[in-house]
Parts: C-alpha cells; structure tokens; sequence
C-alpha cells in the first residue's frame, strides 16, 4: 500500500465489512488521488463490488472510516451527505435504470432534481451526453427494457455523468460490450477526466483498460489492498495472483 | 477563481468580442442561459463577432453546451462565429458538445382528450382479447394437466406443496380472523332487528343459510384474489422480466407445466379447505354474539342450526370455492406471464390481476345463483 497522499478525493482506512460471519473486507485502506483513474482488480468474488459499495454508503461496516471530498461519511449531516452524493455518480453493474422513465427522463432525472433549468436546456445537454457515451438522440425516447445490453450501460453513464460529477464510480463499465465499444468508452473515460478533471474509480477484468485507461491499479485479496501502483510495478510483482493475472496467457494477447 | 460568470461585450474594429469569465458551470445555468439568449440577438449586428473564452475559469458540459449554442446563433450565412482562446484541458469538451446535432427530438407524447378517448376505445376492444386470453391459459393448462397425467414423472410435487403451504396454511389465520369477524357482525345486526319483532331465533337460520352459501366462500375468495393472485402476477412477473420463464423453454421446460400448473392445482385444493374454515369460523363467531348478545344458549343455536340448514348449503358453497380458485388462478397468471420490462408495468398487471379476479368471482357468483335456483337447490 503506498504511503499517506496529501490530496486524497478517496481516503479509505482499515474498513471492516461482514456478512454474518464471513468477513469480506478486513481492515483495509486505500486513497484515491483527485484526477486519477484507479482501476480496481482482484478475483471473482474477493468483494470489489462491496468495497464499491461501502464507499458510497450502501454497505454497512462494521469498523473504520471513509472520507470523500474531505468529509467523513460517519460524522456527516445530512445535507453534507447529500453536497457529498451531488458531486459523484455512480455506474451500477446492471445499469440500474428506471425501467418506468425513458432514457431521457433517466438522464434529466438527477438534473431536474438538483437544479432548476429550462426544459430546452435540459434536452440540448441530454442529447449532448448521449453523444458523449456514443449514443444518437433517436433513443432517448425509449424505455429501458427496449434497450440492447451495450446501450444500457451507455445511458447509465450518461446518467452517471449527468451532473457532471467530480468523482465516478464505474462497477464493471465494459463487462457487455463489443472490443471496439470498449475501446471507445476507455478513451471517452480518458476524455472526461482531462476535461472535466474527473476522478474515476473503475472496478474492471477487462486488461485493456487496465493498461489504455488506468493510471494507478489496486488489487483486492483475502480483503486487504495486496498491491497499489502503475502496470509495470503490477508486471514486475511476484504475487502469484497478480503474476497470473498480468502475465497470464490473456495478458500477453493484450500486450502484443 | 469560480466566481459568478460573466459575459461582457468588447467592440474591437469593426468587429466584437463576447469575453465570457468566471464559471461556466451547471450551477449558473439558469443565469448563463439568460445571459446567452441576449447574446444572440446581436447576430449580424457586425461583420465579425467571436466568442473570447480565456477568462473561463471552470467549465462544465452545461457550460460548453450554451458557449457552443451562442456560437451556432451567432454563426451569419457563410461566415462563422470563432471560439477563441481555448486552453487545451477544455478545448476536448467543446469539440465534444460541437458534435451535438442541433435539434433535439421533441417529446411527442401529450395527454389530450382524444388520447383519452382513445385509451377508453382501446380498452373496451381489450376486453375481447383478455377473454380470449383466458379461456387460451384455460385450455394451455388443462393440456399440460393432461400430459402429467399420462406421464406422472413430470408432476412437480414439491412444488406444489410449498404453493399449498403459502396460500392455504400460511392464509388459515387472517382467514378465520375475518370470517370470525364478519360472522359476529351479522348476528350482533340480525338480532339487533329481529329483536323488534321478537323473531331472535331465526337470526341463526339467517347466519346459517348467508355464511355457508355465499358469505363464506365469497369472502375467502376475495380475500385469496388480493393475498395469492396478487402474489402469482408478481413473482410471474418478476421471473419474466428477468428472462427466467425464456431460459425454463430454452432447456425444454414447459413453463406452463413447471410454474403454472402447481400453483393452479395448490389454490384449487386451498380455497375449498380455506372457505371451510372460514364457514366454520363465522358460525362460532355468530354463534358466540348469539349467546353474549342476544342471551341465545348456545344448546338451543346448534338445534335451531340443525333445523335451519341441510347438508345441501353447505355442498351449495363449498362446490364453488373451486372454480372461483381456477379462475383467480388463471387470471393471475395471464396476468403475470403479460407483464413487460418495467417495474411500472408489474405494478399494472398486479392491480389488474386482483381487480380482474374479484370482478370473475362475483360474475361466477352470479351465474351459480342462477343456475342452483333453476335445478332447486
């Protein structure tokens, strides 16, 4: 784990999570710097979804803290809390769209929401999200459930970059899509965070990213942070998971 | 840095510059987009007007978008509107909402009155299709009844007794309660009229005759309607909105066989023991107001109940419970295999199902009445 970092967006310590009696996440840190993106690995199953999932208070812990943006979740009121979710948005696995609003009242509903903007304005930067994430304006007049798997995942990002957040949580963002449209969504991750200085935290398996997306890895085992740093430190490990997964047969089709 | 943004107008020449400052950000939209739509009338009031960003000192998409509309309003016939002194972290951004066409779809959808009319017309010319509908799930599970029949290995057993556990056993107690309830209300109001009359007695003969012949198994009914059937649409729903009922065809199941048949057979079998007991509560129930309320000894109510009913009304009853279980039945699970993608359209077909299922078993109700007056029973 590297060292104390003085501009942490993410400053995670020695959280503790369980599930009945298995122990998921045993007092781990972790700091995430502003304008990075982090690129979250481990195994199946090694809880990198509830680790997601604590940080942005959907998980309880049973022991440690949590500061994002400087402001610790435990001890903040509630309009804190609420300043502290208005500045991030989050990309779930599945989507999680609202199956009963079309993909323009997803993306306008966090908006119209938080602020107060004439409908035209709302439309003209929906449709500029929409090509943001690849997407032509014709569907945003369709429900969810008439959308491919790919599409999906588009659309929630665009809602999680709605209102154009500081900090995204993306959970397995291209697990479903086609090499090219994940290829075309690293690049946009890479464009948002040098335009918008976003911070992204992206749980991913797909190497590609990993090596065109990420800045900084961190891998998750028997719930603790095993190793945090570039590609090459991650290459050059001798943990034999992260050997495997880095040097494995997958890997090197990635490299070459 | 971010303080409130600004647009000033500086001429230069013959030209104009649109200096925009401060921050250009979601926050300020709604007073950017004021600020903007002034902007624009000065279209063509000079031969070269350009858009000076330098002093931006956060954008947003917000901003960038309605930087890029007051260039596109701002841009005469052949000569374009410049964005100038763009720094190179922003100048992405801007090419990205550049790329936006400038139309946005319109909403098309409006609540008018002909719509309404509309939605009216096309529900009545509905009502054809949902009959249709279940006489088909009717037929679809008599088959598969059928087909188990002649293969007894593809009955799901213990599928059908965890149905008949949640619908019959775990119904048993809210059912007694009711029907307890509503038993002690009819005698504490029969007694409290037949009491001017001096006619006491016969509040049994009343209680007797209405609880086992329609009270009892209509209000089981009703209650089966909105506690099971509401639960059949449901988890039907659910498992078909999450392609489960697709992935039960594509390894060969039938889902009618494997999802729906153990749940028609569990209610058919519920509902007779469940308006039993709920008959059997009523009775103790007016039984027990008789004596409290109206002084009746409950020796003289049981010999009075002898006289008043025959074994007649009580087969009256308990013949119908289930049919009205098939048809709660068949209802729910239409229902249930018709609902589409959205959470929405589950609450729909959940409302429907217990609205529809009521409506059937007081149609059914009906006709039973008609048809045992006419065969004398």
């Amino acid at each position: 784990m590297a060292g104390e970092i003085s501009d942490a967006i993410i400053r995670v310590r020695d959280i503790t999570v369980q599930f009945g009696k298995t122990r998921i996440l045993d007092g781990l840190n972790l700091d995430v710097k502003r304008g990075e993106i982090l690129g979250f690995v481990g195994p199946s199953g090694a809880g990198k979804s509830v680790l997601t999932r604590t940080i942005i208070g959907l998980v309880p812990k049973v022991a440690g803290s949590i500061e994002v943006f400087g402001v610790d979740l435990d001890k903040a009121s509630t309009t804190e809390r609420r300043g502290v979710e208005r500045r991030w948005g989050v990309l779930f696995q599945q989507g999680a769209l609202f199956s009963s609003l079309t993909v323009r009242q997803n993306i306008q509903f966090p908006v119209r929401e938080y602020l107060n903007l004439s409908q035209r304005l709302l439309d003209e930067v929906m449709v500029a999200k929409l090509g943001m994430v690849g997407l032509k304006p014709e569907v945003a007049d369709r429900f969810p459930s008439e959308l491919s798997g790919g599409m999906i995942k588009r659309v929630a990002l665009a809602r999680a970059l709605a209102l154009d957040p500081e900090l995204v949580f993306l959970d397995e963002p291209t697990s479903g899509l086609d090499p090219i449209g994940a290829g075309d969504f690293d690049e946009l991750v890479r464009t948002l965070q040098r335009t918008l200085g976003l911070t992204v935290f992206m749980v991913t398996h797909d190497l590609d990213s990993l090596y065109t997306a990420c800045d900084r890895i961190a891998v998750l085992g028997n719930g603790k942070i095993i190793a945090a740093g570039s590609i090459a430190e991650m290459k050059a490990s001798k943990h034999p998971w992260l050997n495997q997964y880095f040097n494995g047969k997958r890997a090197r089709a990635v490299v070459v | 840095m971010s303080g409130d943004p600004t647009l000033e107008r500086i001429a230069q020449g013959n030209g104009l510059a649109l200096c925009a400052a401060g921050s250009w950000t979601a926050r300020f939209a709604p007073a950017l987009e004021k600020m903007v739509a002034d902007a624009e009338k000065l279209r063509g009031s000079r031969p070269n007007i350009f858009i000076d960003v330098s002093q931006v000192s956060k954008l947003d998409t917000f901003g960038a978008w309605l930087i890029e509309r007051l260039r596109r309003s701002l841009t005469d016939g052949g000569i374009e509107a410049k964005i100038a002194g763009l720094s190179a972290n922003y100048s992405s951004l801007v090419d990205e909402v550049r790329r936006v066409k400038a139309e946005p779809v319109v909403e098309t959808r409006s609540v008018t009155i002909t719509g309404m009319l509309e939605q009216i017309g096309r529900s009545v010319a509905g009502i054809g299709g949902t009959l249709v509908g279940l006489i088909e799930m009717l037929g679809a599970v008599l088959a598969a009844a059928g087909r188990v029949f002649i293969r007894p290995r593809g009955f799901r057993l213990t599928s059908t007794i965890h149905h008949l556990e949640q619908v019959c056993w775990r119904a048993v107690p809210i059912v007694v309660l009711i029907t307890f309830l509503i038993g002690c209300i009819i005698a504490q109001q029969g007694i409290f009229h037949f009491r001017q009359f001096g006619a006491d007695i016969f509040v049994v003969d009343m209680l007797g005759v209405l609880v086992l012949r329609e009270i009892g198994v209509l209000l089981v009914a009703i209650m089966v309607a909105g506690r099971s059937g509401s639960a059949y649409t449901a988890e039907l729903g659910s498992m078909k909105m999450r392609e489960e009922i697709d992935a039960l065809r594509t390894m060969g199941f039938d889902p009618i066989e494997v999802l729906i048949l153990p749940r028609m057979l569990a209610l058919v079998m519920a509902l007779p023991i469940l308006a039993f007991l709920g008959a059997m509560a009523a009775l103790y129930g007016g039984g027990l107001v008789a004596y409290l309320y109206g002084g009746v000894e409950p020796e003289a109510f049981l010999l009075r109940l002898r006289d008043a009913i025959s074994i007649n009304h009580f087969i009256v009853g308990i013949i119908k419970a289930p049919v009205m279980a098939a048809v709660i039945g068949i209802v729910a699970c239409v229902e249930g295999l018709a609902v589409q993608g959205s959470a929405e359209s589950l609450g729909q077909h959940t409302t429907s199902s217990v609205v529809k299922g009521i409506f059937l078993v007081i149609v059914m109700d009906g006709v039973f009445a008609i048809f045992f007056a006419s065969i004398g029973m």
